[in-house]
């Protein structure tokens, strides 16, 4: 029996909700920073790039998209491992690896969500 | 004459499941497909399938017909063979999903005890009136596209995430019922209700493939109904 107490909020709602809203956030600092991107193409140089994202304003929304990565990557991982790594699809063994791949995605995304925090307020 | 590969398992037999090919005289007619199974059935009085009303209204007779599940007797050949897998053999297959107990008879208690889940019945605490409980016509309007539910589990065995989750997401079945006295003005329980379905499976496992709607015989839509519940889980819980 898979338990719940591991997805994000414990509560559908919470985790749909928590989805749809970084799903936005991601799609909008996609489109900021892709249109920036657009905008000086070629000649864009270090000191640009640099600078853009010295910004308090680029700093907070980078920040909020890692952790939107962080939380929509969680959400979706724990749901794809709930779908498939479990005793109906593969026995006794997929508590084991679903908890392996629950781990193994936690650290992979802690990870992320600090070393993202250090290059952008450092 | 008409090709026919049939599912078979017989566990007391069996081994394991196969397909068995057969030819049937339907003497040119477009028949429905629980009339080649009646037909089959008298040449080889071995094969198992449930059926009752042959007119899609008892839900017995949920099958998968060349990649399609749907009930045989109200699927002509034809329109069996326009789904795509099989070119012109008629492929029959027990619904997906869920444990084949023979033939084409699947054993639906996982699909029954999500029924049972969603309380399909109405909760209503206070007073009965002396003679009923009146609703105004727009009120049931509201139980339009829900009540004709048959249970039959067409949707619910072409569902994904029931077919990974079948012990505890609801399915579109289920779901289509809990709305169902959700959305009847005459039921007490909306809080009660709400709260067991708010778990990351029970309704949120729905991914909006709208498998279900593509197969219900009787043109009912799950998925917008999951979408009420949604609705009223956000509106609650916001
Ligand atoms: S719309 Fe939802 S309930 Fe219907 S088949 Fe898709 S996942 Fe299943
Ligand atoms: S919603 Fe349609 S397909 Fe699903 S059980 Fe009811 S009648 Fe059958
Ligand atoms: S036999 Fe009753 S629905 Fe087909």
């Amino acid at each position: 029996m898979v338990k719940a107490v591991t997805s994000f909020g414990g509560s559908g709602l919470s985790d749909w909700l928590v989805q749809r809203v970084s799903g936005v956030v991601l799609l909008a600092y996609f489109l900021v920073v892709g249109s920036f991107l657009v905008c000086n193409g070629a000649e864009l140089t270090y000191e640009q790039w640099s600078a853009y994202f010295d910004s308090t304003f680029m700093r907070v929304f980078s920040t909020a998209a890692v952790l939107s990565v962080v939380a929509h990557s969680w959400i979706g991982l724990w749901s794809v491992s709930t779908d498939y790594l479990t005793e109906r699809m593969m026995g006794g063994k997929g508590t084991v690896l679903r908890l392996a791949f629950q781990a193994a995605s936690a650290v992979v995304l802690f990870t992320y969500l600090v070393w993202g925090i250090q290059i952008l307020w450092s | 004459m008409l090709k026919v590969s049939l599912y078979r398992y017989n566990p007391e037999v069996d081994q394991e499941p196969y397909m068995q090919d057969v030819e049937i005289d339907t003497a040119g007619k477009d028949l429905m497909v629980l009339d080649v199974l009646e037909l089959l059935k008298a040449k080889d009085p071995s094969l198992a399938y449930r059926r009752s009303c042959r007119e899609g209204v008892c839900g017995s007779d949920g099958m998968n017909m060349n990649g399609k599940n749907g009930l045989a007797c109200i699927t002509p050949i034809s329109e069996a063979l326009k789904n795509g897998k099989g070119g012109n053999t008629l492929v029959l297959r027990p619904l997906p999903g869920l444990p084949v107990i023979r033939d084409l008879v699947i054993d639906m208690s996982l699909f029954y005890q999500q029924y049972e889940k969603v309380k399909p019945y109405l909760v209503n605490n206070t007073p009965a009136p002396a003679i009923e409980r009146l609703q105004s016509p727009e009120e049931r309007a509201k139980l339009d596209g829900l009540y004709e539910c048959i249970l039959c589990a067409c949707c619910s065995t072409a569902c994904p995430s029931f077919w990974w989750n079948p012990d505890r997401f609801i399915g579109p079945s289920g779901l289509l019922q809990a709305y169902r006295f959700l959305a009847d003005s005459r039921d007490t329980a909306t809080e009660q209700r709400l709260s067991e379905l708010d778990d990351p499976f029970s309704v949120f496992r729905c991914h909006g493939i709208q498998n279900c709607v593509n197969v219900c015989p009787k043109g009912l839509n799950p998925t917008k109904a999951i979408g009420h519940i949604r609705n009223m889980l956000l509106s609650r819980g916001t």
